[in-house]
């Protein structure tokens, strides 16, 4: 019991450590600002990303740090958007108050849908998180009276964005839009962060790496894994909501099996487990996407495809350590 | 309701044969493919574009499917799986997924993306009218020929001395080795079957299942849920699952059309809830 305190004290200033601020976070953070002041013109697809990196932002938090792979991580991001749709054209328009009703929404599915995950194996998690947003697909398209089925909800229109530095309307090129999203992901990057580097961050990746070892020091792996996917699905609900509110529809296409696939495809590109990957996976992604699409908009799926191919065989850490690529083997 | 219970089985039957190559990919190498459905899809289009623009018979175009499938197999197994084995189950995923949607873009380019129809042969058109109950005859057909398939595939596992080695294999890869089997030839004829299996399902359903370039996406919850449920230990499991699998989809959308698919996954959510092995697995 004596050499108790010193220990303790030695992990929390290991733990303080690791949370202290580098340089190139700061950078991220700079770059975010910067973007938004410096490209005017490009507010539209700044706003995209921003919306992409926060839902991978949001999926490296159970797939990096705690090792759930899911295929069916749009259910959380479709369920945010038509919270958020539903509760704008039925409720009131503020989209704040909208934004904490998606999140809230996606929170509690994610609670719900944790237990699910909780057992068996890879495939068996795979498949679960897979058939609850085909499920939900299959709800948003059936219940048409309130979701509009396969129309989608349209016309959602927002109020102004009520902030202590006055009043923003949306605008149709995406400044405020823009604006807000990135405020968002701000925000949403801060808590992570915080998340990750505090004891239950850790021991979400103690249980990542060894579940068994895990529960046998004392952690409750269950109730981890619970918290932590309840997190990713508010997370991933912001990103949702995020989407509808600023581009004003929501459709059944955000439950699709493509969203989930590429959500995980943007943050291989920019790696897992470190927070920021999502950030960089989604503004290479993006532009990307923009290119080819530009070049070949019916058959991108295809050069998607084979970059998925040929990144995955020769390995996707490389991709993010560019310096080992002409070192011998792994 | 038995001609609904007939067309469920033959729904099933057709399932498995589409997705024990699955069943057995995953349980020989651990490895999750996702775009087992594109192999499937492989088959069903040579049948189609052979009938229509060869006017090569229905019943010849089969073992054209089964063997051209396979050989593709083979081939991609030797070039592109066989790096994937040992990496992580989200690697593997994503793999199969670029390799699905590869596929599904290219059927596109080339063929179209509209459904194509198959025209079969007069003889296994209509229905017989057997105890006053209405048979498809291209439903018995599909019955009696995927029964046959299952026994064929029982006997080689359990009988020949190729099934021994597989089940030594899938058992305990390592020892099998040590034991001077080569696995890894092995691992390839496996899949290259596997996927044959596959392309003869796909040429089988594509008049029932409908093609188009997206099959491999709409029908590849159907293989992982026909694996999953029924575990990858046995053939028996995965045959029950899908016997199962196609009644309650089939019962399903006619009883219940609103509701469609929703019963179908709910249920196997359930399932895998409850008995995260699958239902058949052995302990």
């Amino acid at each position: 019991m004596a050499d108790e305190a010193p220990s303790t004290s030695a992990a929390a200033s290991s733990l303080r450590r690791s949370a202290r601020w580098r340089v190139w976070e700061l950078a991220v953070f700079a770059a975010m600002s910067l973007a938004w002041l410096l490209l005017p013109g490009q507010s539209l697809l700044i706003n995209q990303i921003a919306i992409v990196a926060l839902f991978a932002v949001s999926l490296d938090l159970i797939l990096g740090y705690a090792g759930i792979v899911s295929l069916g991580h749009a259910a959380f991001f479709g369920f945010g958007a038509y919270a958020a749709a539903l509760f704008a054209k039925g409720t009131m328009n503020d989209p704040l108050a909208g934004l904490a009703v998606a999140v809230a929404a996606s929170a509690v599915l994610g609670a719900a849908t944790s237990l699910l995950i909780l057992r068996g194996t890879d495939l068996t998690r795979l498949m679960v998180t897979l058939g609850v947003a085909s499920i939900l697909y299959e709800l948003a398209n059936k219940l048409d009276d309130i979701t509009g089925g396969a129309d989608g909800l349209q016309g959602v229109v927002m109020g102004p964005l009520l902030t202590p530095f006055g009043r923003f309307a949306f605008d149709l090129s995406g400044r405020v839009a823009s604006a807000y999203s990135l405020v968002i992901l701000a925000l949403a990057l801060l808590v992570a962060r915080r998340l990750v580097h505090s004891p239950f961050g850790v021991s979400l990746q103690a249980l990542r790496d060894n579940r068994l070892r895990a529960s046998s020091i004392g952690l409750s792996v269950r109730l981890r894994l619970v918290a932590v996917y309840t997190i990713a699905a508010a997370f991933a609900g912001a990103a949702g909501g995020l989407l509808a509110q600023t581009s004003g529809f929501a459709s059944l296409d955000l439950f699709d099996f493509h969203r989930s696939a590429e959500v995980l495809l943007v943050l291989v590109i920019g790696g897992t487990g470190y927070l920021y990957g999502g950030v960089i996976g989604a503004v290479v992604f993006q532009l990307l996407h923009d290119v080819i699409s530009a070049w070949t908009p019916q058959y991108w799926n295809f050069w998607l495809g084979l970059f998925l191919v040929v990144l995955m065989i020769v390995g996707r850490e490389r991709l993010v350590t560019p310096w080992k690529w002409f070192r011998r083997g792994p | 309701m038995l001609t609904l219970l007939f067309d469920g089985v033959a729904y099933g039957m057709l399932l498995f044969v589409l997705a024990v190559g699955l069943a057995v990919t995953l349980g020989l190498m651990n490895f999750i493919n996702l775009a087992h459905g594109a192999f499937a899809m492989a088959g069903g289009y040579i049948t189609v574009l052979l009938m229509s623009r060869a006017g090569v018979p229905f019943l010849v175009c089969l073992p054209i499917a089964f063997i051209g499938t396979a050989l593709l197999g083979a081939l991609l197994e030797r070039t592109l799986y066989r790096p994937m084995y040992a990496k992580p189950h989200l690697d593997q995923v994503l793999f199969s997924i670029g390799l699905v949607f590869m596929a599904v873009t290219a059927v596109d380019y080339f063929v179209g993306s509209m459904q194509q129809n198959i025209t079969l042969p007069p003889w296994l058109q209509g229905r017989l009218p057997i105890e006053g109950v209405g048979i498809g005859k291209y439903r018995l057909f599909i019955v009696v020929l995927c029964g046959l398939l299952t026994v064929a595939l029982q006997f080689v596992l359990a009988r020949t001395r190729f099934g021994s080695r597989l089940r030594a294999s899938v058992d305990d890869p390592r020892v099998a080795g040590g034991l001077g089997l080569d696995v890894s030839r092995i691992f390839m004829l496996t899949f290259a079957v596997g996927s044959g299996l596959a392309g003869l399902g796909g040429a089988l359903g594509a008049e029932v299942l409908g093609l188009d370039p997206t099959f491999p996406l709409k029908f590849m919850i159907y293989f992982l849920i026909v694996v999953s449920v029924g575990g990858t230990t046995t053939i028996t499991g995965p045959l029950l699952a899908a016997l199962l699998l196609g009644i309650a989809d089939v019962a399903g959308k006619y009883y219940v059309p609103k509701l469609g698919a929703f019963i179908v996954y709910s249920l196997m959510i359930a399932i895998l809830v409850v008995r995260p092995q699958g239902l058949f697995a052995r302990r």
